[in-house]
């Protein structure tokens, strides 16, 4: 496969080289190579069935690639329990959130915490319920009574709470009404203050390339163009290669 | 005519007991893995013959080895037979399950053969004791007293504790409860000792009734209380005990209410029972949350 990896600020958080995802016969990613740096904040994105979650599920140790190989910070993850790798500094709010609906706020945010055996996660809980009210006053009820960008919130607060490095999102904007989206990439945007890298999958490319140093537009499997989110918004190849008609003209867009 | 209807009652409540706490074994391990563990049937069995073993020493010692037989198994199979088909297809499972379910049973067989021995085990229990009035046997008391506790005990253990928190998770979405850092391994085995837990006071409270120890001991029990868990609604913890205890009180009431003439047909009304209930609402009395298993 092409070499799509480029340049990462500072030192190499997350490297994945020459990622296979495979289903069956069917390649949901075809050799992605992709390194973050500590504090970097990439955005992925393209169309429906890209291969864009496989990615993200391979890193996060839910799916095993084919091929290719996922360091962090040196270490392969291979071989790793999926309970082991939110102790490498790695957390996912996968798409539609996974908050657990049965289960109160509170005790969704406690669990956030399994990783740590620190004694600071009660004040860390508290500071979630400072910065976000509407989760303090429901702590006790049941998470599947909030509304859906509450919901986003709460899975982003749980993510966090296991004190990560890297945050990736899946489609955090999904089903969400703009002013809410609004306030996630502004959370966002606190949390790579703070010096969390982040790995954002969108189809909401505007929202995404805000919020980024790199892009990656992905198709059918592979990074089609990468580089910095003014370079691709620029590129002339970034609808085709967004709708993926770049890779087989005879297919005809998505 | 009042003393007779809260005999029955009491009757009921405790073989509807008896039934939550074999549902609730099932249902946690359901729960956590999708798997209907019909080798819970081997877990009361088992303990059924540690009692059998010590119950001639001290009752006392007869309900630890009653438990510790039935968690030992319980792990054991965990470990050698459900573990390495983490994650197959709930089909792949049920066979798995019904397959280990006969090997301890057949094995049991060819060890101690397949004749029941008599067992006097807290004898002292089955005297009748006057409350009201009423006559009332007094082991059906501690019976319903057990099983009163098992449950608000198992309550307790999942909503106050850490690793009962983890296990709410991993039953709501075992997926996700991984990703967060939840150790599958830890919280299978859990569930899989409480459920010989349960299954070992189960063992004990039947003994203690019935007098008998067997191979094939546990087995109906079982599946009248997987009935109970489906009716409950499979994957609820609440469903399950519940359903349970109402299979097991309807079992009695139908005993107690039906003529003398369609008593052997009691099966027939209860699955008939079971049947109406699923027609009215497919997902049980109490249905589970979303069943996921993956992102």
């Amino acid at each position: 496969m092409t070499d799509h990896s480029d340049k990462p600020s500072g030192d190499s958080l997350v490297e994945v080289c020459g990622l296979v995802v495979r289903y069956g016969g069917i390649a949901a990613v075809q050799g992605v190579d992709l390194r973050i740096g500590a504090g970097e904040a990439v955005a992925i994105v393209g169309p429906n069935g890209a291969g864009k979650t496989s990615l993200l599920s391979a890193i996060a140790g839910i799916v095993r690639p084919s091929a290719g190989t996922v360091e962090v910070s040196g270490r392969p993850l291979a071989g790793l329990a999926l309970s082991d790798v939110v102790r490498q500094g790695i957390a996912l709010v996968p798409e539609g959130r996974n908050i657990f609906g049965s289960l109160t706020v509170m005790e969704n945010l406690r669990l956030g915490a399994t990783p740590r055996r620190d004694a600071s996660v009660a004040a860390d809980i508290d500071r979630v319920f400072a910065d976000f009210p509407i989760l303090g006053e429901r702590r006790d009820q049941p998470a599947g009574q909030l509304s859906g960008g509450e919901q986003q919130m709460l899975a982003i607060a749980r993510a966090m709470l296991s004190k990560p490095r890297l945050l990736m999102l899946d489609e955090p904007s999904l089903g969400l009404a703009p002013t809410i989206v609004d306030k996630v990439y502004e959370l966002l945007g606190q949390i790579r203050a703070q010096g969390v890298a982040l790995l954002v999958v969108e189809q909401n490319a505007a929202r995404a390339f805000a919020l980024a140093d790199r892009a990656c537009v992905m198709s059918r499997g592979v990074f089609t163009l990468t580089g910095t989110p003014e370079e691709i918004g620029r590129h002339e190849a970034f609808d085709a290669a967004y709708f993926g008609v770049a890779m087989t003209p005879t297919a005809g867009a998505a | 005519m009042m003393g007779q209807a809260i005999q029955v009652l009491v009757d009921a409540v405790s073989v509807g007991g008896l039934y939550a706490l074999t549902a609730l074994g099932i249902g946690l391990i359901f729960g956590v893995m999708r798997l209907i563990n019909f080798a819970h049937a081997q877990l009361i069995m088992i303990a059924g013959y540690a009692v059998l073993l010590f119950f001639a020493q001290s009752a006392a010692l007869a309900v630890l080895g009653a438990v510790v037989g039935a968690v030992l198994l319980a792990l054991l199979i965990e470990r050698t037979a459900f573990r390495p088909l983490r994650g197959a297809d709930p089909a792949t499972l049920l066979i798995a399950s019904f397959a280990v379910s006969f090997f301890i049973e057949k094995t049991m067989i060819m060890l101690v053969g397949s004749r029941p021995k008599g067992v006097d085990f807290l004898s002292a229990l089955a005297r009748q004791v006057e409350i009201a009035g009423v006559r009332l046997q007094l082991l059906q008391l501690v019976t319903i007293l057990v099983s009163v506790v098992l449950l608000v005990a198992t309550t307790w253990f999942l909503k106050s504790t850490r690793l009962g928190l983890e296990m709410r998770a991993a039953a709501e979405n075992f997926r996700m409860a991984e990703v967060l850092g939840i150790r599958a391994n830890r919280v299978i085995a859990t569930a899989f000792a409480i459920s010989g837990l349960l299954a070992a006071a189960v063992a004990c409270l039947f003994v203690a009734q019935t007098g008998l120890v067997q191979p094939r001991m546990g087995l109906q029990l079982v599946i009248i209380a997987f009935v109970g868990t489906v009716i409950g609604g499979l994957g609820s913890l609440p469903g399950a005990a519940f359903g349970g205890f109402l299979v097991g009180v309807a079992t009695i009431l139908l005993q107690a209410l039906l003529p003398p003439e369609l008593r052997v047909f009691r099966e027939a009304f209860l699955f008939l029972a079971v049947a109406v209930v699923l027609v009215v609402r497919p997902q049980g009395l109490i249905p589970a949350r979303g069943l996921k298993e993956r992102i």
